[in-house]
């Protein structure tokens, strides 16, 4: 009594299957025949073309999508550039952050936020008046005036090294106010 | 018995009195001639003739000439002495017969106060010397000395005679084995070199092939204090001169400005690891002891008088960069500078009357000198160039310091009272932060 339920089932199932690959089958053979062959032509000729147009469209849309990024990785560059580049200043046996310095760091921060990965060295530097050990000192302060105005600006204080050079390494060795001017910096390294 | 305690301490008065006069009258004969503390201080005119050969070859004739300048200027060195010109002199002790008597009126005429006469013999490769130096007025020997030794010990004999002549005229033994540490640029890095008292036989003591700075001799002369950038931050390292021994303080921030305490294997320096320059006080092997100001702001460059009492340092506590001294045992902590708004780098004198230091006026750095209770401020250096990190002789009769007189930074030598300024050190680069040793006494 299972065993013809079974093959009751099985038979169900086959037989359908059966039908529909011959259905299948007949449909191949028609679209085969060499009637319809110029239709496929035209029909190749303006799939080409709207191929060729997609494809130009596409190569197009990269290359924006690449401009823009190259764009953005300038843009990136850059800003990474100025971050490192741009140093801040002081007044001479100061390590008040001026106003100048304040919009500075705040472009540092931001671009801190944007590259959460990044860790930095902060060197603070002094001209070359004044006393070698003095501005050691005066020098670690510098760092450290800068390190703290980007910890209240919400960067974390375990990405931000200090390290003084006090006169060690001038920007400019000349020994003028203007050579001064550039040498009292607290400047920025990525690590 | 009232009667009887005025009576008892009468005497003791007394005898404190009578026993100070001695003292003051031991002095004044023994060392009349050159008191070290007089800042109007007349140089005394020697006389040098060339030391009598005692036997005939052309190696003891260099020899007699050599070691006759080599006393010439090392005595000169001291600033003590006018050395008077050879071809002034009436005769050659060279033809004086070597029995003969000194004949004083020969010196006292061209108007030598005093003379030194010498005689030299090369003996089995071995160097004979006999030295003696006579007051011409007076008409007797002070000092007189014979030396044997190996050939290339001359500056040794030498300097052993100096030593000996300065401690008959001045009560002090001198200068004559110390030691000056220095920064030179030399090798294309800041490293630390030291040289003889006079400059004599620079010898490079650091190879970090980075930043090297601040030496500081421990009082007994053995270890020398620095700070460097040789593991890339400003670090101090404590180094054992003759042994294989050193300590490192690496601490967050700066480790910087050591200055050891007199007579004891502490020092002091300036951490920043609490995010504030401060002054501890650290074990000879850079253990933590205590943290000795208190004060937001820079605190550095201390520097101790020799009792051991008292630090003298530099603090912006005050807005502008001043020394103040602090009593170890009260606590207490007083302004010594309040002329001009930069100064810094004290250092005690030996004696411990004075505090020498850089100021600042118009962007150039000067020499200047104070009694350790804020009197007597005196400028020893004028518009040349900038000077600065003065250290005293351990005689306390000379500073040695740096100066871009005559364009790259060199170090000079004055007298404790700003005269006789000379060079002491050039070398091609930059020469700083020159540091006296103690003296380092080989036995005498």
């Amino acid at each position: 009594m299972r065993k013809k339920l079974w093959i009751k089932l099985i038979l169900l199932l086959i037989i359908p299957g059966l039908l529909f690959t011959v259905s299948c089958a007949k449909k191949t053979v028609t679209s085969d025949t060499g009637v319809t062959q110029p239709i496929e032509d035209e029909d190749l000729k303006a799939k080409d073309a709207a191929e060729k147009a997609r494809q130009e469209e596409l190569a197009r849309q990269r290359a924006i999508e690449e401009e823009r990024l190259r764009e953005e990785a300038a843009r990136r560059e850059a800003a990474r550039n100025q971050f490192l580049t741009q140093d801040i200043y002081f007044e001479f046996d100061s390590f008040a952050i001026l106003p100048e310095a304040q919009d500075m760091l705040s472009n540092k921060a931001e671009w801190l936020q944007n590259n959460p990965d990044v860790t930095v060295t902060i060197e603070g530097h002094c001209d070359e008046r004044g006393t070698i050990e003095y501005n050691l000192a005066l020098g670690d302060r510098r760092a450290e005036s800068a390190k703290a105005f980007l910890v209240n600006l919400g960067i974390a204080e375990s990405r931000l090294n200090t390290i003084s050079y006090g006169e060690e390494r001038p920007m400019d060795p000349g020994n003028n106010e203007d050579a001064w001017a550039k040498n009292r910096r607290a400047h920025f390294v990525i690590n | 018995m009232a009667a009887m305690k005025v009576y008892l301490k009468t005497v003791i008065c007394l005898i404190i009195v009578m026993h100070l006069l001695r003292g003051v009258g031991l002095c004044r004969d023994d060392y009349d001639y050159i008191d070290i503390t007089n800042p109007f201080l007349r140089k005394i005119p020697i006389a040098i003739p060339v030391f009598k050969k005692m036997s005939l070859d052309h190696a003891t004739a260099k020899l007699s000439k050599e070691t006759s300048d080599l006393l010439s200027t090392t005595l000169e060195f001291t600033g003590y002495f006018k050395i008077m010109d050879r071809d002034a002199f009436l005769l050659d002790p060279q033809n004086a017969a070597a029995s003969s008597a000194v004949k004083f009126h020969n010196w006292t005429s061209i108007g030598a106060e005093l003379l030194v006469t010498g005689g030299v013999a090369i003996k089995d490769n071995r160097l004979e010397i006999e030295l003696r130096v006579y007051d011409t007025f007076k008409e007797h020997m002070l000092v007189g000395k014979r030396y044997k030794a190996g050939l290339v010990d001359k500056r040794k004999i030498i300097r052993r005679f100096c030593s000996e002549l300065i401690y008959i005229l001045t009560g002090d033994r001198g200068i004559f084995d110390s030691k000056i540490a220095y920064v030179s640029t030399n090798s294309g890095h800041k490293e630390i070199y030291i040289c003889e008292f006079d400059g004599y036989n620079p010898k490079r003591l650091t190879n970090h092939k980075s930043i090297t700075l601040s030496p500081a001799w421990s009082s007994d002369g053995k270890w020398l204090a620095y700070t460097s950038y040789l593991k890339g931050k400003p670090d101090l390292y404590i180094k054992h001169l003759t042994e294989n021994r050193r300590s490192v303080i690496a601490k967050e921030g700066i480790n910087i400005s050591p200055a050891w305490v007199p007579g004891e294997f502490r020092l002091t320096a300036t951490l920043s690891f609490s995010g504030d320059p401060e002054i501890y006080l650290l074990t000879g092997t850079g253990k933590m002891i205590k943290r000795l100001t208190k004060k937001r702001g820079i605190d550095v460059s201390p520097t101790w008088s020799p009792d051991g009492k008292k630090m003298a340092f530099v603090s912006k506590r005050s807005g502008s960069p001043q020394i103040y001294i602090k009593d170890i045992d009260s606590g207490r902590v007083n302004r010594l500078t309040f002329e001009g708004h930069y100064n810094t780098q004290p250092s005690w004198s030996p004696k411990g009357d004075r505090i020498v230091y850089s100021g600042m006026k118009q962007g150039r750095s000067d020499i200047y000198v104070i009694a350790s209770d804020g009197q007597n401020l005196v400028q020893l250096t004028h518009n040349e160039g900038n000077n600065e990190s003065a250290s005293w002789s351990p005689d306390g009769s000379l500073i040695v310091f740096s100066s871009t007189r005559e364009g790259p930074s060199r170090i000079y030598v004055m007298t404790a009272f700003g005269t006789d300024q000379r060079r002491l050190i050039a070398f091609p680069g930059e020469q700083t932060e020159p540091q006296w040793s103690p003296r380092l006494s080989t036995g005498h």
